[in-house]
């Protein structure tokens, strides 16, 4: 049984204005965007943490569905994405509440600062998601497994509904601090839960 | 004998971990463990009465998850009651000779409260109370609240365990290595809280190991009037196969947790990764350590969610957030126009303040609602301690009891009625109290009656279980121009309360000059003055320069500012540099400087925007402002940004320069205003806490004239309804961004169909579009903030 449930600090991983502004609705170059992007991360970085728990799991695909450890799923883009994986990777990550104290606060203040600041989440836990799948993927090539592409609740057809399955399995609360409220949105917004899947390396 | 008595004289001993015991038990993840109560009783009793036997006189029962947010209230019951008869069982079938209690353990809920989660705080105080109150009804000794990781969640259960129960109350939070929970309260913030709430052990369990734990214990112990406790992990864990393993065994814990008590921790257990060895291991290696007398610190704390703030070095508290004589703030109070309230606190903050007074109290309002209202909103923008200003005590409980921390409580004074009324909340909800030092005489003309009145609040505190430590005396600043001698008395019943009566003193300091010229001049003179005298606090006005200088100054003059780091520091918010050759560093946004109003609101410039716009207003009407310069600015940027040359965030800077040149457009036509358009009540449904895009919309909508009130988000039907017929508002906008609010939104427009058939409903979010919007009834559907610009004007040239 792969039941050990892992946490893992990470430190600031590197920061990618670019896309920031993206998020942020800025699509082209713009010297004052960009100060105000400056001026937003530069009070932002330092107050943000970034952690993730996750676990290994056996994943079988047995009647129509894929039975992941900790739940049993019908999910035809999963059951595509997981195609021929006999282990997941069940994961959780946040880069904190500080980046919704601050969007908040700017809310009452700045509502293009606001827009920056989810901007600037929006990049930062797709920087924090990125670096932990980067890990997983190089500890298992040397155990000789590929990794899929990550894949949350309410990608395709993947019911939002399995956040509960996953809470009750990984535990956020305690872990990284994740909390699940009753609409299945999570606290701190700048949160996401995936699957990646585990697939041998066909020689 | 009761506990804490035992506490006194004793080393405490507390119970290990058990959810570990009982995965090598066989339970699965995912699994209750709660429910092994009833389905494995043996196992439960099996482990209870290894840690009697090995030396623990608490152990926690098996009800960590036990509410009623994961059971219905049969279940709840039927687990709690077995969960202390194992633990009953265990107490009686144990040899062991040392004293035995039951703690009924109370976990977090695992579920975040509002602002940031979803969970209301009574809600959650609800939920506590019933855990507790089947606990006691059972037959605990006394509840043992364990890996608390918020400040907020931790008052909920204490509040409740006090309201439930009579039995004893520890309170344990969980920290991570950065040395804070996971909502960022510092330990000193902890104790303040639940000190002040009359919990009777307090400290930390869980997350790290006894070594790591050592700098948070020894953060209680400095400000802990009360018993700490200890319950470490067994170190750290890591994978070992398929097995988690803790780096530290039973003698190598005992060692690091005997250090810990020799430090001055009563209290000691452990927890995950503990076993009964570990108990055994410590209670053999603590036999001789003689247990520490637990001291009473003198220490004056005030705390929000992440910090404390003590008054060792003078501290000074806002007093902007105030309507007395500001008539734009009473104009938000009367209209709910929260967003102008925090700005005035964020603002005081970024000054330098320590700590916001809040009072909102006008006739017309329901102080109640609005101060509680009020003091939620302002602590998920600003983490200082609040000042909770107001002489309706009604008022003051509702907005005591949802405080995030240990507030300051303004104001009891020397009349018995006001005591009878302050002092209880104080003892319940925990706070430092102003005491201002009048009576039923009124203000005594000399410092001695002052003293004497003060010296008669703290005999009735010390009644009501309130330590000295937390009154803050006011000896009441009186104006100089009415009383040459008044200033003199002031200082000295400030030394006297200081010197003999030993508590601290705080001054409304600007009342001196009322009625004189140059107040400024005489406020600051005075400060420094009260502060020389040793005065500990005052309630002022941070924008004044000369009063941040006075301070400032002061505290590098006395030598509580070392190199004059501050002060340099802060050398912008100075006086000095009004007269001086230094100019201030210009925002680069500001560095061309457009020569029109239009061009600086295109820009996003909005301080620019608001002085052109005052320079127009000489020389032409207020509405034309509006109507040849403001709106066709706005236009262009609009249609800029609907042609996508122009960002979303320059959108919204250009709508904030156009609201900097609103405010100066207001300021010149007070009287003949009434241009507004039409009432537009705007809200997120029920469900959803996404409000960016409704903050954009409704910032828009204000620039062209809509009169709109914001209801927030998670906005349940009735509260829209209620607001839409109250304010007879014409047009109702409604937000949603999942898909799984949608629902709450439909119900939104039926409720609204049924009681406001007059009003309008336009609709937006990602998630929606026309055709959803059609199938739920809405009159209009609105793809972005333009859109509902034009939509809204579309509604209100129809009306």
């Amino acid at each position: 049984m792969r039941s050990i449930i892992h946490t893992r600090v990470y430190p600031e991983p590197k920061f990618r204005p670019k896309e920031a502004l993206r998020y942020a609705g800025v699509f082209g170059e713009s010297e004052e965007m960009l100060s105000l992007l400056e001026e937003t991360s530069g009070e932002l970085l330092p107050r943000l943490d970034y952690k993730v728990c996750y676990c290994e799991l056996d994943a079988a695909f047995c009647d129509g569905a894929y039975d992941l450890g900790f739940a049993l799923v019908s999910s035809h883009a999963l059951a595509r994405c997981l195609s021929g994986c006999e282990r997941i990777i069940l994961f959780a990550a946040t880069i904190g509440l500080e980046l919704d104290r601050a969007a908040r606060r700017y809310s009452s203040t700045s509502g293009s600062r606001a827009l920056m600041a989810q901007g600037i989440g929006a990049e930062r836990i797709e920087s924090l998601c990125d670096a932990f799948c980067l890990d997983i993927a190089r500890e298992y090539e040397a155990q000789g497994f590929e990794c899929t592409p990550r894949f949350s609740p309410g990608y395709g057809d993947l019911p939002l509904d399995l956040q509960r399955d996953i809470f009750a399995h990984l535990k956020p609360e305690g872990r990284i601090g994740i909390t699940l409220n009753e609409s299945l949105l999570m606290t701190p917004t700048k949160s996401v839960t995936a699957i990646v899947g585990l697939r041998r390396k066909v020689e | 004998m009761k506990i804490t008595e035992y506490l006194k004289t004793n080393i405490l001993y507390l119970d290990g971990g058990m959810g570990t015991l009982l995965q090598e038990r066989g339970l699965l993840p995912g699994e209750l463990p709660e429910r092994w109560n009833l389905s494995h009783p043996e196992v439960i009793r099996d482990i209870h009465k290894a840690y009697f036997d090995a030396g623990s006189n608490v152990v926690n029962t098996n009800t960590f998850g036990a509410s009623l947010l994961k059971l219905d209230t049969p279940e709840l019951e039927e687990i709690i009651a077995a969960a202390i008869e194992n633990a009953r069982f265990a107490k009686a079938a144990s040899t062991s000779p040392k004293p035995k209690w039951i703690a009924l353990d109370v976990g977090p809920l695992g579920r975040m409260l509002k602002p940031f989660g979803d969970l209301d705080f009574e809600e959650a105080v609800k939920v506590f109370s019933e855990t507790v109150r089947l606990g006691a009804k059972h037959g605990a000794d006394l509840v043992f609240i364990e890996t608390v990781n918020d400040s907020y969640e931790a008052k909920a259960a204490l509040l409740a365990a006090k309201e439930s129960c009579d039995l004893p109350v520890f309170v344990s939070c969980a920290y991570g290595a950065d040395g804070k929970l996971m909502t960022g309260a510092t330990p000193a913030a902890m104790v303040a809280m639940l000190e002040g709430m009359g919990a009777d052990a307090i400290g930390v369990n869980c997350s790290l190991g006894p070594d790591a734990l050592t700098p948070v214990v020894e953060e209680y112990l400095k400000y802990s009037s009360l018993p700490v406790l200890v319950k470490p992990n067994a170190g750290l864990p890591r994978a070992v196969g398929d097995k988690t393993v803790f780096d530290l065994d039973a003698q190598h814990f005992a060692d690091s947790t005997l250090a810990l008590v020799e430090l001055g921790a009563k209290v000691a257990g452990g927890c995950c990764g503990t076993t009964p060895d570990y108990i055994r291991a410590l209670v053999e290696k603590t036999r001789h350590a003689t247990p520490l007398k637990t001291e009473k610190k003198n220490i004056t704390l005030v705390s929000s969610y992440t910090h404390a703030v003590s008054f060792d070095t003078p501290v000074l508290i806002g007093e902007r957030i105030n309507p007395t004589g500001k008539p734009r703030f009473k104009e938000a109070l009367v209209r709910g126009d929260m967003d102008y309230i925090l700005k005035v606190g964020i603002e005081e903050e970024e000054a330098g303040t320590h700590i916001l007074d809040v009072n909102v109290g006008l006739p017309e309002i329901n102080e109640p609602e609005l101060l509680s209202r009020t003091v939620t909103e302002l602590q998920a923008v600003t983490n200082l301690p609040l000042q909770i200003d107001t002489s309706d005590h009604v008022a003051m409980e509702a907005a005591l009891r949802r405080y995030n921390g240990k507030a300051m409580i303004n104001s009891v004074n020397g009349k018995a009625e006001s005591m009878h009324k302050v002092f209880p909340l104080a003892k319940k909800y925990g706070g430092v109290v102003v005491a201002l030092t009048l009576d039923e005489d009124g203000i005594p003309a000399t410092a001695e009656g002052r003293v004497e009145i003060a010296k008669r609040i703290l005999s009735c505190a010390e009644s009501y279980g309130i330590d000295k430590k937390d009154l803050i005396f006011d000896p009441l600043a009186l104006t100089v121009s009415a009383d040459s001698k008044a200033p003199t008395e002031t200082l000295r019943a400030v030394e006297m309360i200081k010197g003999e009566l030993g508590c601290h003193t705080s001054l409304g300091v600007s009342n001196v000059s009322f009625g004189l010229p140059s107040r400024d001049v005489l406020n600051s003179t005075f400060f420094t003055m009260a502060l020389t005298c040793g005065l500990s606090a005052a309630i002022m006005n941070p924008h004044s320069a000369e009063m941040m200088g006075a301070y400032r100054a002061y505290l590098a003059l006395s030598g509580r500012d070392e190199s004059c780091a501050e002060y340099i520091k802060h050398l912008d918010t100075l006086p000095v540099l009004r007269n001086s050759d230094i100019k201030p560093q210009k925002n680069t946004l500001d560095a061309v400087e457009p020569d029109s109003l239009k061009k600086a609101i295109i820009k996003g410039m909005g301080t620019l925007a608001a002085r052109l716009a005052l320079e127009l207003l000489t020389s032409k009407e207020p509405l034309s402002v509006v109507n040849e310069d403001i709106i066709p600015a706005l236009d262009t940027v609009g249609v800029g940004f609907e042609e996508k040359r122009i960002y979303l965030p320059q959108l919204l800077m250009s709508a904030e320069a156009a609201g900097a040149a609103f405010d100066a457009v207001k300021s010149k036509m007070k009287l003949t205003e009434g241009a507004k358009k039409c009432t537009l009540v705007i809200a997120t449904v029920k469900g959803d806490i996404h409000d960016i895009g409704k903050n954009i919309v409704k910032l828009l909508l204000e620039n062209y004239g809509f009169d709109v009130i914001d209801l927030g988000r998670d906005v349940p039907p009735e509260r829209i309804v209620e607001e839409t017929v109250k304010r007879r508002a014409p047009i109702v906008g409604l937000s949603a961004l999942m898909t799984t609010t949608v629902p709450a939104m439909e119900q939104t427009v039926k409720a609204l169909r049924a009681a406001a058939p007059h009003c309008k409903i336009m609709v937006g979010g990602a998630v929606l579009n026309k055709e959803y919007a059609d199938m739920i009834g809405a009159d209009a559907y609105a793809k972005d903030a333009m859109e509902a610009v034009r939509v809204a004007e579309e509604i209100y040239s129809s009306l």
